[in-house]
């Protein structure tokens, strides 16, 4: 398959951005119009990417391979297989859903907010497609300055110290990841993602580290080969998040305004998890069945902790985030667990189930942060559990359709949470049952706290403030129940996706 | 070998160009100081400066061949051409910056000094001879004393520039001091020369001594830490043109003579600065000063409320970054160096034309003076804020790749391992340092409200264009490096390093 597809859809909304801040529309509703067919059109061309994708091929698809910067081993090479085309989704489809909750977000300043958030797709879209270091690290970055601007300037209280903690400690994960892949480079000779995987096979790059180090015994290759690890490890634990490097995450998801929140929880935090797949798990699958006597606890712990914070929170925005936590989490397990010897089907039923569970989170978390933008709306920006009650009665619509986000949320069969979460549990069971009963854990506190959420706002007395609650607008049903119908058909035919995972995670499962 | 005159007026056709449009620029401001007009004077003054730089880049690369006098005293091939041309655009960039100086009578003046320190520069790309690269380093840095205290109205000016000047001189004695003990251990004062004796004597404690001494006297140039006493004050108290010269064009021809220095004089009195395999050399003096100035560069940084002290001490951490990789060594830690220092050069003359930019509608340079920037001229702002970005290495601006590149030829370079790891992750722990003042600034323009009151400011119009198009080339360098890079690895590869 050739063609200049991926160059295409990536670089579209950068056009878009230069044109909604620079170009012709001067008018605030003008520049969300353009900004939203700009986004509408990556939707449509994701899609049909993903139509023209064939799922029987387990290799890279829509190749692009230029040189860039010769004698460097810096390529423009871009492709997606299975894994990134459900990113590619994610990154295309997300941005939409949260620009058309916008408006009242970037009233008055739409020739910022919209450039910035197209800037901050241009990002995702070049992570989720580049398979050269060099490239893919540029688009990591860019993808950081956009969503940090955007929770800066249009974040409510407390942005200003959340979105610099936010920036520092990403950039603080990315000079680690920079680190280890000079490293990598230094000992492998290449930036290329397919070329370094299993470049550590049986420690090979450890040793040849050694080989070129001073100093240090005979275990120095044993140690830089960890410290390498660790750096590409932290670069994403911390993007994921993963305990305890995750103290960033709720303040900037609250301080956010939602519909940025939806983008940072809906496709950001799948780019930790896309690393980890994508890049770390190939490299080092000896390191990583090494340590999972640590990495399993942390992320045990980011499974369960989070979930207990939630439930004292009062925030509604707060709530959400932790579970945001707690969802991922469940990746970040099933990516330590597997990989253990003698259990190919369990990981291949784990790593299907954290591509699906990437997507479901994506759309399940995105929905509802919008539906907290819907709440704000109308309450002006109040969103304290306490202050809430007997919703149901002024708003069945609203209450309905948030209502089976929340059960798509818990996990509840027939929604597209439960199908992932199964394949997941299905996989570390068989690996680590030990894990399973532990995580599982997380199922029964993730479900009292989401319920929760949903006594305070719809149940009880409707208290007086809110008698003449609002429900859902006409265009606020059509995006809403557009999310909901999809977290149903991907809860009873979770295989439209699986067709495009399934082939590559029997490779991936097989291979080690 | 007999010393031909036609011959060294071909090679340095360039140079004798610049000096005639010194005295030109001189003679016609002369002429013109009848009318009593200083705007006109500096639109004459400028224009003929600049087009004296523009037709020397046209000659280099037309006219001049390549060659070399004898003894090293004048070397012209294809990258000393191509340094070269460097400065002399950032020189006409400074001198564009300076269409709209108002601090003195004296423009002939000024820019015929402008234009004498870009031509010392030159002669110190082209130097093969310590004794002309002393020369020339001497007349580009008493320009730059000059040029420090050029606003006589100004008590700090004139401060800084004495300042400048006395430690510039001790720093210019110590120099000398270490060629001629460099002298007498080798007997040579030509680079292949030493860099035989060196071979044939070994690392003597005689030749050790002249090569930190040596070291040290260039570092001040570079204003790398511990002698960068001078910057912060030159940059805040020189007139803003003339600060963008200073950071910028003298920036690129003293990184680039250091390094050719080490390389092609000292080449095998390297030495070693891999961790726990120390050997004494030049390696190890430039790596240890390197760690110095990114430490004390970007922790001194953070305590600055003046932009101009803020880029001054931000401009002592990045001579620490482009340290690491001349301590690296070898043709690839030349090209990183060259590579480092133009990009850096670009950033920092254009982020110095949006201090004067704003120095002239808010007067001053205080953190306060850009609060609210992106209000009142959202476009300067954000040309700002690329060049902030670029200094801080974000990708994909022209900074990142100069880091990425310095950082992966310190790790894969010549030294042949990773023992220059201490380096590069001091490098990356102190960037991530340098985030908080970067962002502190980038949180003046664009989220807080203006706080000081705004007048009219004169003409801009080319003042505008320069930061222009430095932004420009700062957003395509960071994304197409090849473009400088193909033609400098193919230029070191005709040099035959």
């Amino acid at each position: 398959m050739t063609g200049h597809w991926i160059t295409l859809l990536t670089f579209l909304p950068l056009v878009g951005a230069l044109t909604v801040a620079w170009g012709g529309p001067r008018s605030g509703a003008a520049r969300r119009r353009v900004a939203l067919l700009v986004h509408a059109l990556v939707a449509m061309s994701a899609m049909g990417l993903a139509v023209a994708f064939d799922t029987s091929a387990t290799g890279m698809q829509f190749v692009e391979r230029l040189s860039w910067v010769p004698g460097l081993g810096v390529e423009y090479h871009v492709g997606v297989d299975g894994l990134g085309m459900v990113s590619v989704l994610i990154a295309a489809l997300i941005p939409l859903l949260a620009a058309v909750v916008s408006d009242r977000v970037a009233a008055g300043r739409e020739g910022v907010y919209y450039p910035l958030l197209l800037l901050l797709q241009f990002g995702l879209l070049g992570t989720f497609t580049a398979l050269n270091f060099f490239h893919w690290f540029l688009f990591w970055e860019l993808g950081l300055v956009p969503a940090y601007l955007l929770v800066r300037l249009f974040g409510g209280k407390g942005a200003g110290p959340a979105s610099f903690q936010f920036f520092v400690y990403t950039m603080v994960g990315s000079v680690a990841l920079l680190l280890a892949f000079l490293a990598l480079r230094a000992a492998g000779g290449s930036f290329d993602f397919l070329e370094l995987a299993g470049a550590d096979r049986g420690g090979a790059l450890g040793r040849a580290l050694a080989q070129r180090l001073p100093w240090g015994g005979p275990d120095a290759g044993n140690v830089l080969g960890w410290l390498v690890f660790g750096g590409v490890l932290l670069g994403f634990a911390v993007k994921v998040p993963l305990w305890p490097f995750h103290t960033w995450l709720p303040d900037t998801y609250t301080a956010a305004p939602s519909p940025v929140t939806m983008v940072l929880t809906g496709a950001m935090s799948k780019m930790g998890v896309y690393g980890l797949l994508r890049i770390a798990w190939p490299i080092f699958p000896e390191h990583f069945a090494a340590a999972q006597g640590v990495l399993v606890p942390l992320a045990l712990a980011t499974v369960i902790l989070p979930t207990f914070t939630a439930f004292v929170q009062r925030d509604l925005k707060r709530v959400l985030a932790y579970s945001s936590i707690n969802h991922l989490g469940y990746c970040l397990l099933a990516v330590f667990v597997v990989g253990t010897p003698g259990s190919e089907a369990g990981t291949a039923a784990a790593l299907n189930g954290v591509v699906l569970q990437m997507l479901n989170h994506a759309l399940t978390a995105a929905t509802l942060f919008g539906f907290v933008e819907v709440l704000e709306r109308r309450t002006g920006g109040v969103r304290d559990l306490e202050a809430f009650g007997g919703l149901r009665r002024a708003a069945p619509v609203f209450c309905g359709l948030m209502g089976i986000s929340v059960f798509a949320s818990v996990g509840l069969p027939g929604l597209n949470g439960f199908v992932s979460e199964f394949l997941i549990f299905r996989g570390i069971f068989a690996a680590a049952p030990w894990a399973a009963a532990v995580a599982s854990l997380g199922l029964l506190t993730t479900a009292v706290f989401l319920l929760k959420v949903m006594q305070r706002l719809f149940h009880g007395e409707l208290s007086v403030a809110w008698v003449g609650f609002p429900d859902l607008t006409m265009r606020e049903r059509v995006w809403t129940g557009a999310a909901v119908a999809g977290m149903l058909v991907l809860g009873v035919y979770p295989d439209l996706v699986l067709q495009w995972t399934n082939p590559l995670v029997l490779r991936l499962a097989g291979g080690n | 070998m007999a010393m031909n005159y036609l011959d060294l007026a071909r090679l340095a056709a360039a140079e004798i160009l610049l000096v005639v449009t010194a005295l030109v620029v001189l003679s016609v401001d002369l002429g013109l100081r009848q009318c009593d007009d200083l705007a006109r004077r500096t639109r004459w003054a400028v224009a003929l400066g600049v087009a004296g730089c523009v037709s020397a880049v046209v000659i280099l690369w037309e006219l001049v061949p390549e060659g070399a006098m004898p003894a090293g005293m004048f070397a012209s091939d294809a990258l000393t051409r191509g340094v070269k041309a460097g400065v002399l655009l950032l020189t006409a960039g400074s001198l564009l910056l300076s269409r709209g100086i108002r601090f003195t009578p004296h423009v002939g003046e000024y820019v015929a000094t402008v234009i004498l320190g870009a031509v010392g520069m030159l002669l110190i790309v082209s130097s093969e001879n310590v004794l002309i690269l002393f020369l020339a380093l001497e007349l580009a840095s008493l320009c730059l004393y000059i040029l420090t205290g050029f606003d006589k109205r100004s008590a700090q000016g004139t401060e800084a520039a004495l300042k400048y000047f006395l430690f510039g001189g001790m720093a210019g004695a110590v120099l000398l001091f270490g060629l001629s003990l460099v002298y007498g251990a080798t007997g040579a004062i030509e680079f292949g020369k030493i860099a035989q004796g060196v071979a044939e004597s070994g690392v003597s404690p005689v030749l050790l001594m002249g090569l930190v001494m040596v070291m040290v006297g260039l570092g001040f140039k570079v204003a790398s830490a511990p002698f960068h006493f001078w910057a912060p004050d030159a940059y805040q108290a020189a007139p803003t043109p003339a600060a963008g010269f200073i950071a910028a064009g003298s920036k690129v021809a003293s990184f680039f003579i250091l390094a050719k220095l080490a390389e092609s004089a000292f080449g095998p009195a390297m030495g070693s600065s891999a961790w726990g395999r120390f050997a004494p050399g030049w390696s190890p003096v430039l790596a240890t000063m390197a760690a110095m100035s990114m430490v004390w560069g970007n922790l001194a940084a953070l305590m600055q409320t003046n932009v101009k002290r803020l880029l001054a001490y931000s401009a002592v951490a990045h001579a620490g970054y482009t340290l690491v990789a001349i301590a690296a060594g070898g043709p690839e830690g030349l090209s990183a160096v060259t590579f480092y220092a133009v990009t850096y050069a670009i950033t920092t003359l254009g982020a110095f034309g949006v201090v004067g930019l704003v120095e002239s509608a808010t007067g001053g340079a205080e953190l306060d003076h850009f609060a609210g920037l992106v209000k009142r001229s959202p476009r300067l702002a954000v040309c700002l804020g690329i060049f902030v970005l670029s200094l801080a290495g974000i990708p994909p601006l022209a900074g990142f790749f100069g880091k990425f590149y310095l950082f992966l030829v310190a790790l894969d370079g010549s030294v042949g391992s990773l023992g220059l790891l201490w380096l590069v992750a001091l490098g990356a722990a102190t960037t991530c340092v340098s985030f908080y003042y970067y962002l502190v600034l980038l949180k003046k323009v664009f989220v807080e409200d203006a706080v000081m009151p705004e007048r009219a400011a004169p003409g801009t119009g080319v003042e505008s264009a320069v930061v222009w198009a430095s932004t420009i080339l700062v957003v395509l360098l960071g994304c197409f490096p090849g473009w400088i890079l193909t033609p400098l690895r193919s230029a070191l590869m005709a040099v035959g390093w």
